[in-house]
């Protein structure tokens, strides 16, 4: 077995990599979102957004058939969601807590192997040949002796990714994987992902809250809106008046002229932020009797980038 | 008591004892070594689950919770180690269906440890031979361990292993990250029960060597110094027997030696290894 020549075999387009049909979910009584009827197409790459509580982590369990419907259904790969899911990789969103068994890098993504099996496993030769490919692709094959406890989060995070990708998943399914990444990290990430959909034809869902950084590499998103979740290709998606409805504030999608696309609040609430200041006027603000320099807050808070794109 | 076993021993006298020999190659020490190498091997086994699982206090716990089942067997006239394991079981299956989320595990854990106590008390001044027993259920006493006692370590170890030989993987798995082998179909209830009633089991076995109050010291502590020294679960699992076994036969050497009850030598030894591991770890880290 070569691991580098084994593409997904779940690859055609005309069979979508999910269908969700009149699909609804209750929890405690309370309905998280209902009414949703729509494809995700195969070999793509697609975010699900939505804001705070609408339910995105609830949408992969129920993909991964971990919680149940309360009416309509879901097919995942083709059947019932929770059938094929040897076939789906999982990467939740806990890499950040921490890890109190002494288990490395290696024998985290052996278990994405075994680990489900009853009965005992000897890890072969070639086992461990595929282990260390799932580590290259996911970008840290020097990691595979540490332990996961001496590693950073998103260390951690890119052994989950080889965990899920060790046992060659037709779709991957990623929550929240650029929360606690710094802008590299979360740029590396994107192209990690791209590449594992290009090479291996992987698809690929993500739950993100800041959408900018997956921008160049998705093709679609599932967005929940008003408690409905529809899936559109990215192009519809990014519009200035559906995403303000989407996050319930203001949100404005920029083009450049070279044709990128971003995200930002409207640049009306920018204005109504202390702005950041030149030298110059912190030189002023700190001599005595400064005055004359017009601010609607104190002069140490500094409007907070994070903040700024959510 | 306590106090009165202390007043009756008269002036305090710890001295080296010469003929430390006779008392060790005795047949009770003997029984007492094969007892704790039985004892090792479960402790350490689900030791290092507890650890993964963060399952540390509800070791604890269910020690204590145990308790009511030990004195309430006294007062019925059954064997304890009955009672104790029967509470132990029930205990261990409470804190598995109530305290899903560690969060909630903590408060239901307490709660039940806490009313578990004030039974035990209850039952164990209802009865003098009861009460007569209280020292060795709370502190252990691996010196008297019966024949009886060891043949129900063995078969309890051969249980042990052989579910060790089927659930290892899953059960490692959903230690290490339950969502996602939840995810890959693992049924992560059925191992948290599954673990919780082996916890109760090795908890049972090994109060009878240290007791109730020492217990966090022979199951937790050797695995969470083996945990720190080795680089993988097997290892990790082989190293916190090792400890374990070497912490009773120290324990048992020292009290031979020495006028000191050997829970107190077991937990001595189990504490200075632990403390050692910390040691390492931090001379490895800088």
């Amino acid at each position: 077995m070569n691991p580098a020549s084994s593409p997904a075999a779940y690859g055609s387009p005309s069979r979508p990599i999910a269908s969700f049909r009149d699909a609804a979910v209750k929890r405690g009584g309370r309905l998280i979102w209902s009414n949703g009827t729509f494809d995700v197409p195969a070999g793509s790459i697609s975010a699900v957004v939505g804001s705070n509580g609408a339910g995105k982590t609830t949408l992969l369990n129920v993909e991964l058939g971990l919680i149940p419907l309360s009416h309509g259904s879901v097919t995942v790969l083709g059947k019932p969601a929770g059938q094929m899911n040897r076939r789906i990789g999982y990467v939740p969103q806990s890499y950040a807590s921490d890890i109190d068994a002494n288990i490395t890098a290696e024998q985290s993504v052996a278990l994405g192997l075994h680990g489900s099996r009853f009965g005992f496993h000897r890890i072969t030769s070639a086992d461990k040949s595929k282990i260390a490919w799932a580590l290259k692709r996911s970008g840290i094959p020097d990691k595979a002796k540490f332990r996961l406890s001496e590693m950073s989060g998103g260390m951690r995070q890119r052994v989950a990714i080889a965990q899920a990708l060790v046992a060659d998943p037709d779709l991957l399914l990623l929550d929240e994987p650029l929360a606690n990444l710094d802008l590299a990290g979360q740029r590396d990430l994107a192209d990690t992902l791209a590449s594992l959909n290009s090479d291996l034809g992987v698809s690929i869902q993500i739950v993100a809250h800041d959408i900018n950084m997956l921008l160049p590499i998705l093709q679609g998103a599932v967005y929940l809106l008003d408690g409905h979740p529809h899936y559109s290709p990215i192009a519809n998606v990014m519009d200035s008046d559906l995403l303000t409805h989407l996050y319930g504030t203001e949100v404005e999608v920029v083009k450049t002229p070279q044709g990128d696309m971003f995200v930002r609040p409207d640049p009306a609430i920018e204005r109504r932020r202390p702005h950041l200041h030149t030298p110059l006027e912190a030189a002023e603000f700190h001599s005595d009797g400064a005055g004359g320099i017009e601010s609607d807050a104190p002069s140490d808070v500094r409007p907070d980038p994070q903040e700024a794109r959510a | 008591m306590i106090l009165h076993t202390l007043a009756s021993a008269g002036p305090i006298s710890f001295s080296y004892d010469p003929q430390w020999r006779i008392v060790f190659g005795s047949g009770f020490m003997m029984s007492a070594l094969l007892a704790g190498a039985l004892i090792s091997v479960a402790a350490g086994i689900i030791g290092y689950f507890t650890i993964a699982r963060r399952s540390t206090f509800a070791a604890h716990a269910i020690a204590h919770i145990g308790l009511p089942g030990a004195t309430g067997a006294v007062l019925l006239g059954l064997p304890v180690s009955l009672g104790m394991g029967v509470f132990a079981v029930a205990g261990a299956l409470t804190i598995g269906v109530f305290g899903k989320k560690a969060s909630k595990r903590e408060v239901a854990t307490g709660t039940i440890l806490a009313f578990a106590l004030g039974l035990g008390l209850f039952l164990a001044r209802m009865s003098t031979a009861a009460t007569a027993q209280l020292q060795s259920i709370l502190f252990g006493s691996i010196l008297t361990v019966t024949d009886g006692q060891i043949w129900g370590f063995a078969i309890f170890d051969v249980v042990l292993l052989a579910v060790m030989a089927i659930v290892y993987q899953p059960l490692l798995f959903s230690s290490v990250d339950e969502q996602v082998a939840q995810a890959k179909g693992v049924r992560i209830q059925a191992m948290n029960l599954l673990f919780m009633v082996l916890l109760a089991g090795v908890v049972t076995l090994a109060t009878q060597a240290v007791g109730t109050l020492l217990i966090f010291a022979l199951v937790v502590t050797p695995s969470a110094a083996a945990n720190t020294l080795a680089r993988s679960p097997r290892s990790a699992i082989a190293w916190s027997v090792v400890i374990c076994f070497l912490s009773i036969l120290s324990g048992l050497l020292l009290s031979s030696m020495f006028p000191a009850p050997p829970s107190f030598a077991i937990v001595a030894v189990s504490t200075l290894a632990w403390a050692a591991s910390q040691a390492i770890d931090r001379a490895r880290r800088y």
